[in-house]
């Protein structure tokens, strides 16, 4: 499973040296946003020639979940809501390393929350990539952290009543270093954003909004796939460093995207090493 | 920089001696949470580790440090946690998936009363069958009960190498007796410590098949890094990782997971056994109970008794071999544990009723003293 970049002939996908060509076809729904994704992700990495050899792609379970057994690197699929501290062990035994976690809403932000705000808080070294369709897919479209008020689910019948998370602000609260948001339209922009992040040190963190036109956006009659991107393209006003408490996340009124937070604060790793370092001195 | 290996004589806790095991082992990267009684071990990672040139990071909770651990040993490092039941429960979703993806990993458990929070400073031995399958689906793992201090420090040191042998997470099952007992341990020279690594491959990358097992029925193991580009998953796989929901594909996997310990159990599995050989009565302690058991079997071969003592040290799999030796002049079979019955059931399934076998339990945090286990004994075969 090498991946030699090679020149692209004709009618070749350009991705394909970063994409596991024997896992395709994938198994994501026809107009679902992960599939964007991913091919934003291999795109980040292709316009970077970043060093593959040192990616290591995790991810939990779910739709998204899926995601790491995509790309011709290493891959580690975890238990449900555990990449993130996968990942912290990667990193930290191996800091040459460089983690990636692409999951859902559920998983990083349910069972996973514990484990994305402390890693935040450390400010370890890995990108986080969440895909957030408002839902758990997998299991048939039950409401999650992230469902909207009054949303309709397998598991909110009459209209969900939990207050949801904002990702964004929950990530730059916890100590994200660069935290984003961008719907599945933006392809362009969360590209860039990628790019900018993989070569970003500390807590990175992309909230992408994705539709589910299977069973979030059937349940709560947004119409075909094709008709939420729409939405998105209505909705969606980017307003770069806006104070992520204030990046609204309203399918009725509006989607602040943009890249909310870019700062700079010293990377766990490189605090351990620095510390070893002087201790091994002595 | 510190010494890995503090060859020598100390005078040292259970818990510390399991720590400079690990070490010795080659461990460099420890993840863990506070817990009673195996905070100790810890706290001697977070000191020694960054000073030997490892790793220490202290988790938010049991569940990641378990899943820190099982990342670490993919990035290619030697990796361990420590905990108690209470941890352990938090851990069993990950040593599934430890379990699943065939990684080297130790967990010591220095086990105290439950069931839930318990008796957080008191001895037990309650977590015998946790360890043996407190995770779901159908897998084995590997464990062992040190009796000593230098044990603590040796059997975590075996407990590596087996770990490394046969991808499999690995316990040391440790009572807080054992854990916070302060004796003599001493610590070998360096190169005379017996150290296994994992297999790796020999094959070029785009020959490399993750999960395709040798003879030993264990695959040689890439690790992050290193140019394969491999992928692992939870989810059943075949031989190259990816995932398939079909009978072959978990036929093919779940069954070798399992015999890979199964077939190899006279490779693994040790025991001790003291004056079993004309011994109508036998005593099965392991642990700190074993102590107890050890002076009141010498007391009484001391007043004529024929009693021997059977002292597992591998508790999974289980010596079942070497208790048919020490039983085979045996008319009563007692099992002294700390708990209400756990071991027993494993002993009773080897010994298959040909002769007695009785329970001794203890529940109460304390071990019985010599004097008491004799007169439980007596009360059983008289």
């Amino acid at each position: 499973m090498t991946t030699t970049p090679k020149t692209i002939t004709e009618g070749e996908h350009p991705i394909l040296d970063y994409i596991r060509r024997d896992r395709l076809p994938h198994i994501f729904c026809s107009a679902c946003g992960i599939g964007t994704v991913l091919n934003a992700f291999a795109n980040a990495l292709r316009s970077l020639n970043y060093d593959i050899d040192r990616l290591v792609v995790i991810s939990g379970i779910g739709c998204t979940g899926r995601a790491s057994g995509y790309f011709a690197a290493d891959g580690y699929h975890t238990t449900h809501g555990r990449a993130i501290a996968f990942a912290s062990g990667v990193k930290v035994a191996n800091p040459d390393l460089n983690p990636v976690v692409i999951s859902g809403d559920g998983d990083l932000f349910a069972i996973g929350g514990n484990h994305f705000i402390h890693a935040a808080r450390r400010n370890v070294d890995m990108l986080v990539l969440c895909i957030n369709n408002f839902n758990y897919g997998m299991t048939g479209g039950q409401m999650g952290p992230t469902t909207p008020d009054s949303a309709i689910t397998v598991t909110s019948p009459d209209g969900n009543i939990e207050h949801p998370f904002n990702l964004v602000s929950v990530a730059a609260a916890s100590g994200a270093v660069f935290v984003a948001r961008w719907t599945a339209l933006h392809a362009r922009r969360l590209t860039k954003s990628i790019e900018k992040a993989l070569q970003k040190k500390g807590f990175k963190f992309i909230e992408v909004i994705s539709p589910c036109p299977t069973l979030y956006d059937r349940y709560n009659r947004h119409g075909s796939g094709l008709d939420v991107m729409k939405k998105y393209r209505e909705l969606s006003v980017i307003r770069n460093f806006t104070d992520p408490m204030k990046a609204e996340i309203d399918y009725r009124t509006r989607i602040v995207c943009g890249e909310f937070v870019d700062t700079e604060k010293p990377e766990f790793t490189d605090l351990l090493a620095k510390q070893a370092e002087t201790l091994q001195q002595r | 920089m510190q010494k890995a290996v503090l060859t020598g004589e100390i005078f040292t806790q259970g818990d510390i001696a399991a720590a400079e095991g690990a070490l010795a082992a080659g461990c460099r990267f420890f993840a863990g949470y506070p817990i009673t009684p195996a905070t100790e071990i810890a706290e001697r990672m977070a000191y020694r580790l960054p000073r030997i040139g490892g790793r220490y990071i202290q988790m938010e909770d049991e569940i990641a440090s378990c899943t820190a651990v099982v990342g670490a040993s993919y990035s290619g490092v030697k990796s361990m946690t420590a905990t108690s039941g209470p941890g352990v429960s938090l851990m069993n979703e990950t040593i599934g998936l430890a379990v699943m993806t065939e990684t080297p990993m130790v967990l010591v458990n220095v086990m105290r009363g439950g069931p839930s929070t318990g008796q957080p400073t008191e001895a037990s031995q309650s977590d015998i069958m946790q360890a043996k399958w407190g995770s779901h689906g159908d897998y084995e793992i590997i464990a062992l009960i040190p009796s000593s201090v230098q044990e603590m420090f040796d059997l975590t040191i075996k407990a590596f190498n087996l770990s490394e042998q046969f991808r499999v997470p690995t316990f040391v099952l440790a009572d807080e007796i054992i854990g916070h007992m302060r004796e003599r341990l001493v610590i070998p020279p360096e190169d005379e410590i017996k150290i296994v690594n994992r297999k790796k491959p020999t094959v070029p990358p785009e020959e490399y098949l993750p999960f395709k097992a040798d003879a030993d029925l264990v695959p040689p193991m890439a690790t992050f890094g290193e140019g394969y580009h491999f992928y692992a998953t939870g989810l059943t796989h075949d031989e190259r990782g990816y995932p398939v929901m079909d009978d072959a594909a978990q036929l093919a996997l779940v069954p070798r997971l399992c015999d890979k310990i199964r077939k190899n159990v006279d490779k693994i599995t040790e025991a001790e056994l003291t004056e079993t050989e004309d011994a109508e009565v036998l005593v099965v302690a392991y642990g700190g109970e074993a102590r107890t058991a050890m002076r009141a079997v010498k007391d009484a071969r001391a007043k004529g008794m024929k009693i021997g003592l059977f002292r597992p040290i591998t508790v999974w799999p289980f010596p079942k071999e070497q208790l048919k030796i020490a039983a085979s002049n045996a008319q009563h079979v007692l099992v002294a544990e700390l708990n209400y019955g756990q071991l027993v059931g494993e002993v009773e399934r080897v010994i298959r009723h040909e002769i007695p076998v009785h329970l001794i339990p203890r529940v109460c945090g304390s071990p019985h003293s010599p004097d008491e286990l004799m007169k439980e004994i007596r009360r059983r075969i008289d």
